[in-house]
């Protein structure tokens, strides 16, 4: 029926040319201006090319221990990034077959995505303040005499990513699944093969590509979260969390630079998982074309 | 969800699998939920919470809203505010939204070429929000791009200064992050309508608008529903992008939330963060009425 194109076409290309230049204008802007001469300001124009801005951030030029929360918001992303992959293949492991309470654990990882941030984040802050009282008043002594808190990054933080980095992950996994064919299983099973090699062999090679994608989601939603961290994170802050500071108080093209570096960062992860999908993708064409072919 | 009855008696019990994830959201989503609801109902000083029974954080919350009628007390105005900001953002992102997805659905032939396109358009998706909302400063500032434009062109004589800081930056920065929430499940459910339908509606004499109303529209309804209830609770839970676009004059119902917790005042925090949530699934209960969420996974 689309014999030439219609003049539809020519708008809808034309408002999906803006909406992309929208989405990705505003972030050209500010990679250029991070390159702004050391006398320039926050807005145009440039005043010369120059590294500067970003020499003095990472000198920790003025501004706070960018270094020190760099590496802390990287490790706690990989960690994230992590645990997403492995309890979300599990799970989605899980939703093929029946088990109990399945209905209930699928509109709680729903209502994890849906209810505001900021709620989990403060229980989870009410969470872990409690238990430092209990912990105080009634735990054995080598715990009770020096605790300060039981909060920190990689509890009550780690807690808080996980909530809003699972439901992704259980969502890439259905849409995984429901593609899957299971005779591909039922094949190996007819072969003799036993539940574990029937995974490691046949249904982790062929998920393999989109499993990566799972762990995508895992990393950069955890390395640009703020609003669950904004309670949960203890004494120290993430990156984000820095950077949200700092566009109140900087009046200097510094801000630009760590955008860029941030920005930079997620770049290299998602180029990094996309070529991992499409390697594993070609991998599967070449090598696998009796069993990588859903 | 697939379920494969002959595979059930093989290798690790379902419910094993599924115990690491149900332990997550038992302990960092379920249980703090209801130490929320009970702070909610404790007493406070300056220092501390005090855990005894009270309505005391409730009752200062919707001061004033019975008594001052009928102007609005500050718990209904920022509600209110709120509520229009979630309209006017929802509005924009579902045509913008929709508009992006029937492109790539209905326009881009190739697969491969939809994939790329669809990919360009989740790309941002995966880089920070701050850095996305601090990015429209060069750009809408005094000094900023738009002005420097608008005052050379003579448009206007002194620089527009409702472009950043205002309702409308704010506004503008929920469109740019969140239009993907509307593109990405619109583009599914699009993506499922069976070519057939449109080809039999075509032959059947509808125009190009017919069709769209008759066809796509109604289809598409699964989409569309995911993705207002995802814009719509964003933007009523919001406080980071209230704060950063609109220098920290708007008030909003997450912002409401936050400020108590600043003051470290948790019950009256908590008493607020339950009227949110009461709030925003009061929307969803009536988005979920439209269409059963589970089904169109």
């Amino acid at each position: 029926m689309n014999e030439g194109r219609s003049l539809a076409f020519y708008v809808l290309a034309a408002v999906f040319g803006l909406y992309v230049l929208f989405l990705y204008g505003p972030m050209i802007v500010i990679f250029v201006l991070s390159f702004q001469g050391p006398t320039g300001g926050l807005t145009f124009p440039l005043n010369g090319v120059s590294l500067h801005w970003f020499e003095r951030l990472w000198e920790g030029g003025g501004i706070v221990d960018i270094t020190g929360a760099f590496k802390r918001s990287l490790a706690l992303g990989l960690v994230v990034m992590f645990l997403t992959v492995v309890l979300s293949l599990s799970a989605g492991l899980a939703f093929r077959k029946r088990f109990h309470g399945a209905n209930a654990l699928f509109f709680v990882a729903i209502a994890s995505l849906i209810v505001p941030s900021i709620v989990t984040s403060l229980g989870i802050a009410l969470e872990f303040r409690l238990l430092d009282d209990w912990l105080k008043a009634y735990g054995p002594p080598w715990i009770a005499d020096d605790l300060t808190t039981t909060m920190g990054m990689f509890t009550s933080g780690l807690g808080a990513h996980l909530t809003w980095t699972l439901p992704f992950g259980l969502l890439v996994m259905f849409a995984i699944f429901n593609r899957f064919d299971p005779r591909y299983e039922e094949a190996a099973r007819d072969l003799g093969a036993s539940p574990a090699q029937t995974l490691r062999y046949v249904v982790l090679p062929i998920i393999l590509p989109s499993v990566v994608g799972v762990g995508l989601f895992g990393f950069t939603l955890s390395w640009d979260e703020i609003a669950r961290s904004s309670q949960a994170m203890g004494e120290h802050n993430t990156l984000p969390m820095e950077l949200q500071a700092l566009t109140t108080t900087v009046t200097t093209p510094d801000i630009y630079a760590l955008g860029t570096s941030t920005t930079a960062v997620s770049f290299a992860v998602i180029a990094l998982a996309l070529g991992a999908i499409g390697l594993l993708r070609r991998r599967q064409a070449r090598h696998g074309s009796d069993a990588g072919h859903a | 969800m697939s379920s494969n009855a002959n595979l059930d008696s093989h290798g690790v019990p379902g419910w094993l699998q599924a115990a690491p994830v149900a332990l997550v959201f038992t302990l960092f989503f379920v249980l703090p939920l209801g130490f929320v609801l009970m702070v909610s109902f404790w007493d406070y000083n300056d220092f501390q919470m005090l855990p005894t029974f009270t309505t005391r954080s409730y009752t200062e919350s919707f001061e004033g809203c019975l008594t001052s009628l009928p102007d609005l007390c500050t718990m209904l105005k920022t509600y209110v505010s709120t509520i229009k900001f979630c309209a006017i953002v929802w509005l924009a992102t579902l045509v913008i939204g929709f508009a992006v997805a029937y492109f790539l659905a209905f326009h881009v032939r190739s697969l491969t070429a939809q994939m790329v396109l669809f990919l360009v358009c989740t790309i941002p998706f995966w880089t920070s929000n701050v850095i996305r909302m601090i990015s429209w400063v060069p750009l809408l500032g005094r000094n900023g791009l738009v002005n420097q434009i608008l005052v050379g062109a003579h448009v206007v004589d002194t620089p527009v200064e409702w472009l950043l800081y205002s309702p409308f930056s704010v506004a503008l920065a929920f469109v740019h992050l969140f239009t993907f929430f509307m593109v990405a499940p619109i583009f599914n459910s699009m993506m499922r309508i069976d070519r057939r339908l449109m080809e039999a509606a075509y032959d059947a004499g509808a125009s190009g608008w017919q069709m769209l109303t008759n066809v796509v529209i109604p289809l598409s309804k699964p989409g569309i529903a995911i993705g207002s209830i995802f814009v719509v609770t964003i933007v009523m839970g919001d406080f980071i992008t209230f704060d950063v676009m609109g220098g920290e004059q708007i008030a909003s119902a997450g912002k409401v939330v936050e400020t108590r917790l600043n003051a470290l005042q948790f019950p009256p925090a908590a008493a607020n963060a339950v009227i949110l949530l009461v709030a925003t699934m009061l929307i969803i209960a009536v988005l979920n009425r439209i269409v059963d969420v589970r089904k169109e996974l």
